[in-house]
This record gives structure tokens, C-alpha cells and sequence, in this order.
């Protein structure tokens, strides 16, 4: 007889228990059920405000239905347990359903504590910790402009980035004096306070919401026991979590005072047969927020069911590391340096805004606890000094002081970590599995993340997973491989220094010196693009053609049927009634779709090979040039209207425009490149989600870099305010060089910027201090480009050569015979593949 | 099917009863280490130029996950020993000796024998 084990709750941790049962070799003499409240198998909690940036539910899930299936795993979902019968060992459920257990383990979990405020039930307060809830607060943002999150911990701050980024003016109040009181002490948070709100974020710290009533101009009005108050549209309460005990306290087990079902070393509650792990057990007094002392409770219990009895629970390090509204903070064991005797360094950097403690033990030999705010670098080898109870180095305060030039960092190499060194907290993986991993043939680090685990919850091990990864490479002679592809033993950073300082034109003799095979479509274009960078030759020579896509080949953008669209560039969006009329008779001759593009232009679609010269030549005897549409180039300078006509423009936003789009036009680069200028802070032209953003200012101009609108929007951070002409195009040559000299392949200056060491502050000390003394460097390098410049249409079409490339056929003048096209509002587009069979009414094509 | 510069093979061999070498361009029409497409017999070929293994190859140009007739137009490389075609599209890799779809092998598109004979080109079709 199989013995039967009854999960209750299949979140984090009850998943982790079933995963693990079904994995061990006695797997067979258990037969598994599982009933969760939720509508869906367990996801990853912990990931959960990705869900905002776009990730889905199928991406955030553990398993999948067939996953349990095929394991034998009994599931009912939307179904809660309301019932324990201890003797008759039964659960029962709100849906009817009665189950006998042999061995009953609850992974409940915890719920969102809403204090009990007068109107704190209202439509729009809610919670933050299911999928269903950031459903609520997703269409709850979409009628308001304004949110406020109660509570300043960890939750609270997540959920205050999530209203931040849906677009809201967000405010945190916090009950005590500081953030992240749990975490970090005084110091710690006010600084992150400070970092916060220059965010935009704005922090109340000291509030005690009493009541919420109807707004004036907002839906709410909070209002606080220190007589002030707050108008917001949404509430978020984030005030801490509570564990769901309440089947546990029905069927009598054993409760802490303040909730908690207790639980032994071995995570056994009261009653023999009944197990408590996750965030709903309370051990030594103690309820675990985090995800991975339930994963190590989850490991202990099965060993217990499995009647092992070799492992037992002896609590877990909460230490933390995490980006918090961009702000890096960490904590390690005791933050709050409450240990007896306890001693401390601290390190406050007020105009870099770094706060750094070292918690140590009276006799300064060991580490008990740090706070790190700003910079977190140090995390890692504080974590493990602490976790393995290693001794310090003489001086300890180096560990967190500042290194000074040309001074090796002080910290603890991997090498000296004990083979038993926790890595990764979150899913329990040593020093040791990550050796043995690399030894079994992982190379990289996605081998390492799919093999042993590590780095795939909270991510906050990555480096040092990647730093132990890199130490066992090469202590077995491999070298440490970022390569570009099979092809180039380099990243594409390495292949741009080699081109450039080897001054190699062309990818044959790139290829020939430091590559092999014949190349592929992901070298190709990033060494074309790396020798149009610097040195901005026809894209078209003999030598470069293989290397383009096809869009760069024919300077044209192919559309599914494999025609091209025409973007002539348009600078800064103005445009003449002449031009347009010459557009309109163009695509008119050639019934070529029209549509004004995001960028400001106008885009003609489903130009045929051959007709792309014809076209180009009536565009580029009109006046227009190419937009580069096709290219990782620059695309186009957006503007708003600007103070020559606006009431409110305080500069010429459109001048300026067209003088950047001007100067730049033709840049190649690791990835498209997009700019803005607006004539005033309304900011019409949306300059912060382009790569390069110009706002107006009394003064002169404000830069904003490195923003982003497409997959992933990101705001540009501000880089430079008032300043003038000049200086702006001195910066932006700059941060566009070295963007273009240290980028990867298809990286936009957004995830560039993310991966830069140092990110905004060290982009700062390059272009503004000149800090590398490159800066010379980097504009020559830009002039020297920009003064290559060529519409490459006009080149190509006074070259009968190149011409005869823009033929569908080689040896006839017949078109493609697969185009097949219907009307629509007017124009043509495309038939769908159900139009062709049926042989809808296709429209007649211009030759 | 590949060959490289046959011209001492002046007498080559005739085509099996259905297949014959048709000729289709001059030589110096292809462009190294791209593509070009020919029409033969009511069929569209794409005919790739490497120069660096100095070979010419030939398979259908339809795209038959794509749909469009734009193989000719793709970009030419190696994956491993396999030399290859990635579509323009959405750049799965087709096998230019064996026509086969490298990322989902349950496509194929029709490969051709080549040959330079004169310095003209010559698809056996
Ligand atoms: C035509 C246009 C849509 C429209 O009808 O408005 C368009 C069309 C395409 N976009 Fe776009 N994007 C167009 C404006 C935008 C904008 C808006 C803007 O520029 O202000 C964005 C968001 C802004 C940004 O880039 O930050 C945008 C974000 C993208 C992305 C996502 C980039 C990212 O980093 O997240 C892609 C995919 C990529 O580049 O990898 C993309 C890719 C494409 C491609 C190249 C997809 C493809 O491979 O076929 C489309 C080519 C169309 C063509 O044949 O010309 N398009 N695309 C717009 C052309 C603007 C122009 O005048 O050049
Ligand atoms: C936004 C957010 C961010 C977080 N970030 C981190 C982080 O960075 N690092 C970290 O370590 N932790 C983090 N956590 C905490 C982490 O998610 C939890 O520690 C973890 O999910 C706990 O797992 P659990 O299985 O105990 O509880 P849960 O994952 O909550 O699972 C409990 C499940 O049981 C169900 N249930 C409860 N009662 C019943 C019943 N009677 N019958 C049936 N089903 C029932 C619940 O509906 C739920 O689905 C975060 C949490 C949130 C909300
Ligand atoms: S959003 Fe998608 S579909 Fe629309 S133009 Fe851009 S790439 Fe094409
Ligand atoms: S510590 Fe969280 S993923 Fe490794």
C-alpha cells in the first residue's frame, strides 16, 4: 500500500515538497494530492512584480497540469481545505470534497495584513501578493493618477515600483522612522529614503493612516493620526504578512501567540502526522518571509516522511540583496547589531550617497551582520564571511571602505570559501555543486542555472555563482568563453578594439586573422556594423554586402511577402506641402500603401525589388534622402512644435531637432539609435523614452540617455541640465561613441547602460569629468564618422552595378508571381493565406 | 548538390531522362557570399556564390515557413560542417547541399546541381 500524503496549499513551498517527493528514489510508495485555493499550480512568488515588465503567467509558473499528470500528482485547484479531522485523518474542503491522509503537510503560506482602518475596504485599496491581485491593481491604475502604498518594507517598496512604472505619482507611508525597518537600520533607510524620492517616488515616513474617506481631487483622502493627510486615487496595503493558520488553530495544533502553526526541527507540528513548512510554520518563535528557509523545510519534512531522519531545520540566514526602485541594497544576518556586545564600522559617503556598516563581534574576530545602501558590491563576501563563520581580515573596516585608484579590491576570492559555501540561498546549491557542475560540462551560465539551480529565484547570487563558475574554468584550463559565435573566439567588444586598433576594413580579413568557417547571420551583421561604426564606408562595397541583412543589402525593410517598405527620412518630423504632395504621387504611380510611422515619417509599403531604384530616384530628385529604416542606425529625432509656435515652448525644440537628426543621420551602431527634443517640460515630443532626449529648459537644454519605449520601456535618466548647445552635442558625441565602442551586439543604450559598471555615475565621469581621457578620442572618432555620411540610395543609384542587384530575377524581367493583394480602406495590403485559396478579388499590381 | 569551377569538364555529363543543365548566367553575375534567383522552367532558384570555398550552390527560393519567395536574399554562412542559407524572414537555416531546414527538419525546399562551365552558370533542374 502506497502511503498517502495530502499537501494543503500548493504555493512556493507546498510545489517545492512535491517536487522534491516525486524526485526522491522512494517516489513510488507515495501517492500525492494537492489542493490549492488558487486558480492555477504554484508560480514563482518571489518573481511575481515581473508580471508587470510583461513576463506572463505561464512564464512565472513552477509546473504545468501535465507535469503533475505525468508524475501521478493528484491536483484540485480553486478549492480551499476548511476542515482537519485529526483522529479520522481527513481533510475536508469548501467545494464538498473529503480526502484521508496518511501524512498531512500544510504549506499554507501567509496573507497581506490589512490593519483595520475606517474605509481601508474600499474598491480601490488592495493587496499585493497573487497574480489576481496584480490584476486588480493593473486596472485599478488605469483609472488613476495618483497611488499611495502603505507600509515602506520590503513588499511595499515592490509594489511602489510597480504603481511607478504603470505611471502613477506614487507615495510610501511608513509607520516607523525609516524604510525596510527589518532590514536596514536608521542609517541605512533614511538613505534609502533620500535615493527614493529623488526617484520621484515620494516617502512619508511616521504616518499612521487612521481613516479613508472621499477625496477632493482625488477618489481618496487618507488621513493620518498626525492631524496631515493625502488625496489618492489607489491604496496598496503592504503592512507586513500573516501566516494562514487558521486550519491549523481549527483542528488544535499547536499555535505561536501571535499565530504560526509551531513546528519541531523536523517541521512536525502538535500531531505526529501532521507537517507545517513555508511561511505559515513557526519555528524557534520565528516566522521565515522568504522563499528559501521554506524550500530547506520543504527538504527536512520529506526526509522525515521518507523516515531518513538525517536532516533537520536549524533556521536560515535572511540576509538580502536586492534592487529596489534601481536602488541597490543588501543586509546581511544581524542588521540591527542587537547581539551582546556587538561593535560596528560605519562608512557614509553623503555625496555619493554609499551607506555602509559592518555589525562585528566583540572581539572583532567575526562578522555578524552588515548594511549596504548604494552599493553592493562587497555583498557576496560579506554574506559568506557570515554564513560560514570565517574569520576576518586584520583591518575589517577595508571590507566596506572605498578602493583608491590602482588598489586591488579587497574582498575574499572565491578560492577561499569552504567547498560547503552556501552560493545560492534560494535554492540551497554550494560552492561545491557549482564545481561539480562545471567538472559535469557546464560551460556557461545558463548551464549552471538549468543544472544546479542557483541564480534562478532572487537572482541576488548571480555574481558570485558566475565568479565561482569562471574560478573552476579556469582552474581546469578553460578559458572563460563570451564569444560572439562558433565563428569568433571574441566578444563583440574585443572584435571592435581588434578592428580598430588593427585597423582591419573588412570582415574577410577579420575573418581570416581571428575567426574560422565562413561566418553566420549573427557575425556577420555585428562585424559589418562594428566596421561601419568606425569607419563608415558604403554599405553596399563588394566586400560588405554578405555582411548585411537583407533590409541593408536593398535599403529597404522586407515585408512578409517579401516586398520593401520606403521610409525617406523626414528630419524632426517637418515637412513641406511639396514634399508630401511628391510622397502622395509617388506611392500613388507605384499603389504603394501609405501610413504615418511612430517615428514621425511617412512609411510606402509593398515596393517590389525591382521598382526600389525608380522610387528612390523620383525621392532623392525630390529633395529626400534615406531614413535608414532598415539599419541599426540612427532612426529619427522626434519633436514637438517648439516655442516658434507653441505658447509654452521656452526653445526652438524643432531646430534643434532637425540639427541632430542632421548631424547624426547615417551612425551605425550595435543597435538602432532614437533621439527627441521637446520645447518644454510638457515634454510633447516624449524625449525620455528615446535613447537620446532633449527637453528645454529657460537656460538651455536638459539631456536625458539611455531611455527606452518598445519591449521593455525604460525612462532615460537624467545626465545633464542647462546646458548649451554646444556642450549637449559635445555629450551626446560622446555617450554615443562610447555606446557604440563597448556595446554588445543588439544592445539598445537602455540594457547598455543597466550593464554598465558603475551605470549612470560612471557614464557620467567618462563624458562629463572625462575621467578616462578618452573624451577627445571619442568625438574625433565621431567627426571622423559623421563626415562619411552618404544617402546610400544616391550612391547606390549612380552605380549601374549595384543596380543590377534590384531584380527578382537574374535572367528574366518577370516579377515575383506569389504577390497577391486585396483592397481595404481604400489601398491595398497583403492577402492572407485564406484569401488566396479562396481567391477573394485581388487587386491589380503596379509593375 | 554543389560543384566548384568545372571548365576542364567540358564534356560533363548529360542529365538522368527528366533532369537537364540548364544554362542561367555569367559567372560574374552572382555576387560573392550572396544570393541571387533565377527563373527556370516556371521555378524560382536561389544561387548562392561562397567565395572562400569558391562554390556555388542552389536551392529552391520559396520559404516554405515564411511563404514568400526571399531565400535568394538571405544571408550565407556555416553552422558547424553544414554550409547555410538563413532566411531573411525569420532566419531558420537551410542546408545549401541538402535543402534541409537545420532548425525544424520537417521543412525542406528543393536543392539543385551546379556547375561553372565557361564561366557560365548551369542549375541541372
Ligand atoms: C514602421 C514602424 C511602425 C509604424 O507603422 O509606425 C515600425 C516598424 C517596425 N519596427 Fe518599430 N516601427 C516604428 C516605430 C517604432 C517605435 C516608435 C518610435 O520610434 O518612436 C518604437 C518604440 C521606440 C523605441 O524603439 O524605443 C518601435 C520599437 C520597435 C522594436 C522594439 C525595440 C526595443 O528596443 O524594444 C522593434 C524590434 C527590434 O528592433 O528588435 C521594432 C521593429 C520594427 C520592424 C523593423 C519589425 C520588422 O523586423 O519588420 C518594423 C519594420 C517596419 C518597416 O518595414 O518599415 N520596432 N518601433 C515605425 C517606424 C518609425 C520610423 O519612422 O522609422
Ligand atoms: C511581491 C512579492 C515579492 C517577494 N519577493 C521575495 C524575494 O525576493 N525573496 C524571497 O525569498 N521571498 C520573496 N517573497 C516571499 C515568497 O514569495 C514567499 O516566501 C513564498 O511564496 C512562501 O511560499 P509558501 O508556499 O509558504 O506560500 P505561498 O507561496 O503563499 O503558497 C501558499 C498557497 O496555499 C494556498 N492556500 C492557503 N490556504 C489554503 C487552504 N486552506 N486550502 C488550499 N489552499 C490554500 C494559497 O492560496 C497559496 O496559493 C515575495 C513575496 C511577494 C508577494
Ligand atoms: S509593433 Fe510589431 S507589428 Fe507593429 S510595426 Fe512594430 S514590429 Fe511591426
Ligand atoms: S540566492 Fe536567490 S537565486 Fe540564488
Amino acid at each position: 500500500m502506497k502511503q498517502r500524503i495530502i499537501v494543503v496549499g500548493n504555493g512556493m513551498v507546498g510545489h517545492k515538497f512535491i517536487d522534491g517527493l516525486m524526485s526522491n528514489e522512494k517516489a513510488d510508495e507515495f501517492e500525492v494530492i494537492t489542493f490549492c485555493e488558487e486558480p492555477r499550480l504554484a508560480y514563482d512568488r518571489v518573481k511575481l512584480s515581473s508580471y508587470f515588465d510583461g513576463s506572463s503567467a505561464e512564464d512565472l509558473a513552477l509546473t504545468t497540469e501535465d507535469d503533475y499528470r505525468e508524475k501521478g500528482v493528484v491536483y484540485t485547484l480553486n478549492d480551499r481545505v476548511v476542515s482537519i479531522d485529526k483522529d479520522k485523518k481527513t481533510v475536508t474542503t469548501a467545494g464538498g470534497k473529503t480526502e484521508a491522509y496518511d501524512k498531512l503537510v500544510l504549506a499554507t503560506g501567509s496573507y497581506p495584513f490589512v490593519p483595520p482602518i475606517p474605509g481601508g475596504d474600499q474598491e480601490h485599496c488592495l493587496v499585493y501578493r497573487t497574480i489576481e491581485d496584480l490584476e486588480a491593481i493593473t486596472a485599478s491604475a488605469k483609472e488613476s493618477k495618483v497611488g499611495a502604498v502603505i507600509g515602506g518594507g520590503l513588499l511595499g517598496l515592490e509594489a511602489a515600483n510597480a504603481l511607478k512604472n504603470l505611471g502613477l505619482k506614487t507615495h510610501v507611508l511608513e509607520f516607523s522612522k525609516g524604510l525596510m525597518a527589518r532590514q536596514l537600520d536608521e542609517g541605512g533607510g533614511q538613505l534609502l529614503c533620500e535615493k527614493i524620492e529623488q526617484l520621484g517616488v515620494k516617502v512619508h515616513t511616521g504616518k499612521n493612516t487612521k481613516e479613508i474617506i472621499e477625496g477632493d481631487e482625488c477618489r481618496y483622502k487618507m488621513n493620518f493620526a498626525d492631524g496631515s493627510e493625502l488625496e489618492t486615487d489607489m491604496v496598496i496595503f503592504s503592512a507586513g504578512i500573516r501566516p494562514r493558520d487558521e486550519l491549523a488553530k481549527q483542528a488544535g495544533l499547536d499555535m505561536g501567540e501571535r499565530g504560526g502553526i509551531v513546528i519541531d526541527n523536523h517541521c512536525l507540528t502538535s500531531d505526529k502526522n501532521i507537517y507545517a513548512i513555508g511561511e505559515c510554520a513557526l519555528w524557534n518563535n520565528f516566522i521565515f518571509g522568504l522563499v528559501a528557509p521554506g524550500y530547506q523545510m520543504a527538504k527536512v519534512a520529506i526526509d522525515h516522511i521518507i523516515d531518513k531522519h538525517e536532516e533537520e531545520f536549524t533556521g536560515a540566514d535572511m540576509s538580502t540583496k536586492l534592487k529596489l526602485l534601481g536602488v541597490e541594497v543588501g543586509s546581511v544576518g544581524d542588521a540591527m547589531g542587537q547581539t551582546p556586545g556587538a561593535q560596528c564600522y560605519t562608512y557614509n559617503d553623503g555625496v555619493a550617497q554609499v551607506y555602509k556598516k559592518l555589525i562585528v563581534s566583540k572581539d572583532g574576530k567575526k562578522l555578524l551582520g552588515a548594511v549596504l545602501v548604494g552599493d553592493t558590491e562587497s555583498y557576496g563576501t560579506l554574506q559568506q564571511l557570515f554564513i560560514n563563520g570565517m574569520d576576518l581580515p586584520a583591518a575589517p573596516e577595508q571590507l566596506i571602505l572605498p578602493q583608491l585608484d590602482g588598489e586591488a579590491p579587497v574582498g575574499m576570492g572565491v578560492d577561499a570559501l569552504p567547498e560547503t559555501a552556501q552560493i545560492c540561498s534560494c535554492y540551497d546549491v554550494t560552492k561545491g555543486d557549482i564545481q561539480k557542475a562545471v567538472q559535469e560540462g557546464c560551460t556557461d551560465m545558463g548551464g549552471i542555472k538549468s543544472c544546479t539551480g542557483a541564480s534562478t529565484g532572487c537572482g541576488g547570487c548571480a555574481a558570485l555563482t558566475k565568479q565561482v563558475m569562471d574560478a573552476e574554468l579556469t582552474s581546469l584550463g578553460v578559458e572563460v568563453n563570451n564569444n560572439l559565435c562558433e565563428h569568433f573566439e571574441y566578444s563583440r567588444q574585443e572584435l571592435a578594439d581588434i578592428v580598430r586598433v588593427k585597423q582591419i576594413k573588412s570582415f574577410d580579413e577579420l575573418l581570416e586573422s581571428h575567426g574560422h568557417g565562413l561566418g553566420c547571420d549573427i557575425c556577420k551583421p555585428a562585424v559589418g556594423s562594428i566596421l561601419a561604426s568606425f569607419w563608415n564606408d558604403y554599405v553596399l562595397k563588394e566586400e560588405h554586402v554578405g555582411l548585411q541583412d537583407t533590409n541593408d543589402i536593398y535599403l529597404g525593410n522586407m515585408q512578409k511577402d517579401g516586398t520593401y517598405s520606403v521610409v525617406p527620412r523626414v528630419a524632426g518630423g517637418e515637412i513641406t506641402p511639396d514634399k508630401l504632395v511628391v510622397l502622395g504621387e509617388v506611392a500613388k504611380e507605384y499603389k504603394l500603401y501609405t501610413k504615418i510611422t511612430g517615428g514621425q515619417r511617412i512609411d510606402l509599403f509593398g515596393a517590389q525589388l525591382h521598382q526600389l531604384p525608380d522610387i528612390w530616384q523620383k525621392l532623392i530628385d525630390a529633395g529626400f534622402e534615406t531614413g535608414h529604416a532598415y539599419g541599426k542606425a540612427v532612426r529619427t529625432v522626434k519633436s514637438c512644435v517648439g516655442s516658434t509656435w507653441c505658447r509654452y515652448g521656452v526653445q526652438d525644440s524643432v531646430d534643434m531637432a532637425i540639427a541632430i537628426e542632421n548631424r547624426y543621420k547615417g551612425l551605425r551602431a550595435p543597435h538602432k539609435i532614437k533621439f527627441a527634443v521637446s520645447g518644454c517640460t510638457r515634454e510633447c515630443a516624449e524625449a525620455q523614452s528615446k535613447d537620446i532626449g532633449v527637453i528645454a529648459t529657460e537656460k538651455g537644454w536638459n539631456l536625458y540617455v539611455c531611455g527606452n519605449g518598445g519591449m521593455r520601456p525604460r525612462h532615460g535618466d537624467l545626465f545633464a541640465t542647462d546646458i548649451d548647445d554646444d556642450t549637449l552635442i559635445k555629450y551626446i558625441d560622446r555617450v554615443l561613441m562610447f555606446y557604440i565602442r563597448t556595446a554588445d551586439r543588439l544592445q539598445r543604450t537602455s540594457v547598455w547602460l543597466e550593464n554598465l559598471e558603475g551605470g549612470l555615475d560612471y557614464l557620467k565621469e567618462v563624458v562629463i569629468d572625462d575621467k578616462l581621457n578618452i573624451g577627445q578620442e571619442l568625438e574625433d572618432d565621431m567627426t571622423r564618422n559623421l563626415a562619411n555620411y552618404q544617402c546610400e540610395w544616391k550612391t547606390t543609384l549612380e552605380d549601374p552595378e549595384k543596380l543590377k542587384r534590384f531584380r527578382h530575377f537574374v535572367n528574366s524581367d518577370e516579377r515575383d508571381d506569389n504577390l497577391a493583394y486585396v483592397a481595404e480602406r481604400g489601398q491595398r495590403r497583403p492577402a492572407t493565406e485564406e484569401e488566396r485559396k479562396n481567391r477573394i478579388p485581388l487587386v491589380e499590381i503596379a509593375d | 548538390m554543389h560543384a566548384t569551377d568545372t571548365t576542364q569538364d567540358t564534356q560533363s555529363a548529360p542529365g538522368t531522362a527528366e533532369q537537364q543543365w540548364v544554362e542561367v548566367c555569367a559567372k560574374s553575375d552572382l555576387v560573392p557570399d550572396s544570393g541571387i534567383c533565377a527563373l527556370i522552367n516556371q521555378k524560382q532558384v536561389a544561387i548562392y556564390y561562397s567565395k572562400r570555398l569558391d562554390e556555388v550552390f542552389a536551392i529552391g527560393n520559396y520559404d516554405p515557413i515564411g511563404k514568400a519567395n526571399v531565400l535568394s536574399r538571405g544571408m550565407i554562412g556555416s553552422i558547424g560542417d553544414h554550409t547555410v542559407v538563413a532566411s531573411p524572414l525569420y532566419k531558420q537555416h537551410f542546408d545549401l547541399r541538402t535543402g534541409e531546414c537545420i532548425d525544424s527538419p520537417e521543412h525542406t525546399v528543393p536543392a539543385y546541381e551546379v556547375r561553372v562551365h565557361n564561366d557560365r552558370v548551369e542549375i541541372k533542374i
